[in-house]
């Protein structure tokens, strides 16, 4: 060794020639891209706000009611979208979620309507649970099974789950003979979100208490690996930042869903079945986060650790990088695809459930089209279609600019032709954005 | 001088593979013995680096056999090779573009917390202490390798085959990017690795370098080998001679 290597960690150090903006991102390690997705999301929440107000005389957007139906309609999307990077990242791709879903669906559906109630009897407790083990299963096999064709058989991605879309949907229709399955088991529906099938407010803060508790350990966590390698620290002025930044961001976003109260219908049906006394002015009685949220935010936060923190992840982007180094470096490259086609077919089930559970209904239909919208949010996301490059908050960010699109054209009486428009150009904006982004970063 | 009268650390036995119709590598037996350095020359083309693929498990052979320490082995895939501590310097230096030096000093082997998860910090860590030995201007720790000279790239593929404790090393031209001081290094590097008893198999086209490092040398031409000498027995043309005709020196050219 060199005698350079310093004893003690130093802070990291500014280049006398930037700017204060570049100081403040150098010292903060904000990641600018991120930075960047977060400003659009918001542009286009603005947007479609202002445009509300200013054409039609009321902004519809911003609103508590607004945006908490949108987390809930992001969440079956982005749930196969943080999947669809674990998918795109090696240099594969999978068209056959939207049909996986259906799928999934629709057995889930059969098992928790016929099958379980045969053997339990109807509304049986366990009914939901077994339900949706069952969708997961369903998923998960599938899924290995497309892998191992793509994987030992050494067929294209592209034709395997091209034939799977067109099978699993065709699939899907003999499994209920194109009936739909409604409703579905009560517990069971609590899952898709609703008044009954979110947290609460008290649920709510509980979840941001522990998100607040989640990102100092972080931050403190990393301060404390960072100097035990002598690695460069972050001034306790950015950590301090970052924490607060942090923290804000979760508590706004349990003051928001707590804002949006139980519609009035709801609030009497539950005090009338509580025998509650409901005093004139009404009672305020707050969603708090949906079930479907909070699984995306649990799919998302083990997605993250899954890709950066275990040597799974670390394979999945070394064969993104250079299949043959990887295979080389001595990783089973098959059995990876294998495994990695699997958790997205373990995806689809859970997607699957958050979105038959939202209909309370099943059909082989549900999630057509939405292999599409999965790539594009994991796209948009900056997943990078040759390979290597993903991150798991972006598809999510991503999702969340595809669902706000859609959403915000309805509200404010787009017709589906117009749509369909707006969402294609902007994919293709997006994409090309984050190719000049990328070349200005070289 | 290199005591050559024990078991050889590997012997590869009648290695033949071919490609479609082509032989790249027909019928060749080469061994190498603890302490040796023994260098592999030919043409372009001549397979060199697929007959050193057989042992470091990156090509499955037609025929052959491969003995480590006396004993049969099989070496069907990387993992088998890394297995008999066999290391190998790819000529393509296979590394994925996208990680960082540590990651893909570490891939396949990634040091790991007690919970299981990788220790990036640690690894980055280990990093700077080999490269500080191999290439101490290297400072590009945080960058994928893409942002990397070729020379810097050959060092984080030279690192990572030495780090591991190999005992059979494979260098398929580990010094063909690398400017006089860094090949140097290398050339220090292997008297250094071969003090402590490990073998290695070095491919160069530079017959020099040959001349100066290996204590054998075999010649192929065409996937077939020419013949395999003492470098203290021969000279830098003699080499030539056996690389472009094809024929041992001293052998009558036909
Ligand atoms: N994967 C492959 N598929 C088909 N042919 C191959 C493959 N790998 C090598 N070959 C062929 O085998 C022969 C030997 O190639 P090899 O790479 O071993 O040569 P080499 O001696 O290492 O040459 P160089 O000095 O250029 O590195 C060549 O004719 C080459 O075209
Ligand atoms: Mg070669």
């Amino acid at each position: 060794m060199t005698d350079q290597t310093t004893p003690v960690s130093t802070t990291i150090q500014p280049d006398p020639g930037d700017n204060a903006v570049k100081r403040f991102l150098k010292a903060t390690e904000i990641d600018t891209r991120l930075l960047g997705m977060v400003g659009a999301l918001l542009m286009i929440w603005i947007g479609f706000h202002l445009y509300g107000a200013l054409v039609n005389g009321f902004g519809a957007f911003l609103t508590p009611r607004n945006l908490w139906n949108l987390s809930v309609q992001t969440a079956s999307i982005g749930i196969m979208a943080t999947g669809m990077v674990l998918v795109i990242v090696p240099r594969h791709i999978d068209l056959s979620v939207g049909s996986l879903l259906g799928l999934c669906a629709v057995v889930m559906g059969v098992v928790q309507t016929e099958v379980l109630p045969a053997v339990f009897g109807l509304g049986h407790p366990m009914i939901w649970v077994f339900a949706v083990i069952s969708g997961l299963v369903v998923g998960t096999i599938v899924g290995a099974f497309q892998g191992a064709l793509i994987a030992y058989g050494k067929i294209p991605a592209f034709i395997v789950t091209l034939g799977g879309l067109l099978v699993w949907r065709g699939v899907a229709y003999l499994v209920v003979r194109g009936e739909t399955i409604s409703p579905l088991d009560s517990t069971f529906s609590l899952l898709g979100g609703g008044p009954y099938g979110a947290v609460g407010a008290v649920g709510s803060w509980i979840v941001g208490v522990l998100g607040c508790v989640g990102v100092i350990f972080l931050l403190v966590n990393g301060r404390r690996q960072r100097r035990k390698f002598h690695f460069p620290l972050r001034p306790v002025w950015a950590e301090t930042f970052l924490g607060i930044l942090g923290c804000g961001i979760v508590i706004g976003a349990v003051l928001l869903v707590n804002s949006y109260p139980w519609p009035r219908g709801i609030v009497r049906q539950y005090a009338e079945a509580n025998a509650i006394e409901v005093p004139e002015s009404g009672l305020f009685i707050s969603h708090g986060f949906a079930i479907p949220v909070l699984i995306l935010l649990a799919v998302g936060i083990a997605m993250t650790f899954i890709m950066t923190r275990t040597r799974f992840g670390r394979y999945v982007f070394a064969i993104g990088g250079n299949p043959e180094a990887a295979e080389l470096a001595g990783i089973n490259t098959k059995r990876m695809t294998v495994k990695i086609f699997a958790l997205m077919g373990f995806l689809c089930g859970l997607s699957a459930v958050v979105a038959s559970a939202r209909l309370n209904s099943a059909t082989n239909a549900l999630g057509t089209l939405d292999e599409l919208f999965v790539i594009a949010a994991a796209v948009i996301g900056g997943t990078s279609l040759s390979g290597g490059i993903g991150t798991i908050y972006g598809a999510i960010l991503g999702a969340f600019v595809m669902q706000s699109l859609q959403t915000g054209m309805v509200l404010i009486g787009f017709d589906a032709a117009i749509q369909q428009v707006v969402v294609g150009s902007v994919l293709v904006i997006a994409v090309y954005l984050d190719i000049l982004y990328r070349r200005r970063q070289k | 001088m290199v005591d050559r009268t024990g078991t050889p650390l590997v012997e590869l036995r009648d290695i033949s593979i071919s490609f479609g119709g082509i032989k790249a590598v027909d019928h060749v037996s080469v061994d190498l013995y603890p302490g040796e350095v023994h260098g592999l020359l030919g043409h372009n083309g001549a397979g060199k680096s697929t007959l050193i693929k057989c042992l470091s498990g990156a090509y499955k052979m037609d025929t052959g056999e491969i003995l480590v320490n006396g004993r049969r082995v099989e070496i069907n895939n990387p993992r088998d090779a890394r297995a008999n501590n066999i290391e190998t310097i790819y000529q393509t230096l296979a590394l994925a573009d996208n990680l960082d030096a540590a990651s893909n000093l570490f891939l396949g082997r990634e040091l790991t917390t007690p919970l299981g998860t990788v220790n990036d910090a640690a690894m980055e860590a280990e990093c700077r202490k080999i490269m500080g030995q191999l290439n101490p201007n290297f400072r590009k720790f945080k960058d994928p390798v893409s942002a990397l000279s070729g020379g810097q790239r050959q060092s984080v593929a030279i690192a990572r085959a030495v780090y591991f404790d190999a005992r059979i090393l494979i260098m398929d031209e580990p010094t063909a990017a690398l400017g006089p001081h860094e090949t140097q290094m290398v050339a220090d590097l292997i008297k250094q690795l071969k003090a402590q008893g490990i073998g290695i198999f070095l491919i160069d086209h530079d017959v020099h370098a040959v001349m100066e490092l290996c204590d054998r040398a075999s010649v192929m031409k065409n996937g077939q080998l020419v013949g395999t000498v003492d470098i203290p027995d021969v000279t830098d043309d003699d080499l030539l001679g056996m690389i472009i005709l094809g024929k041992k020196p001293g052998q009558a050219a036909a």
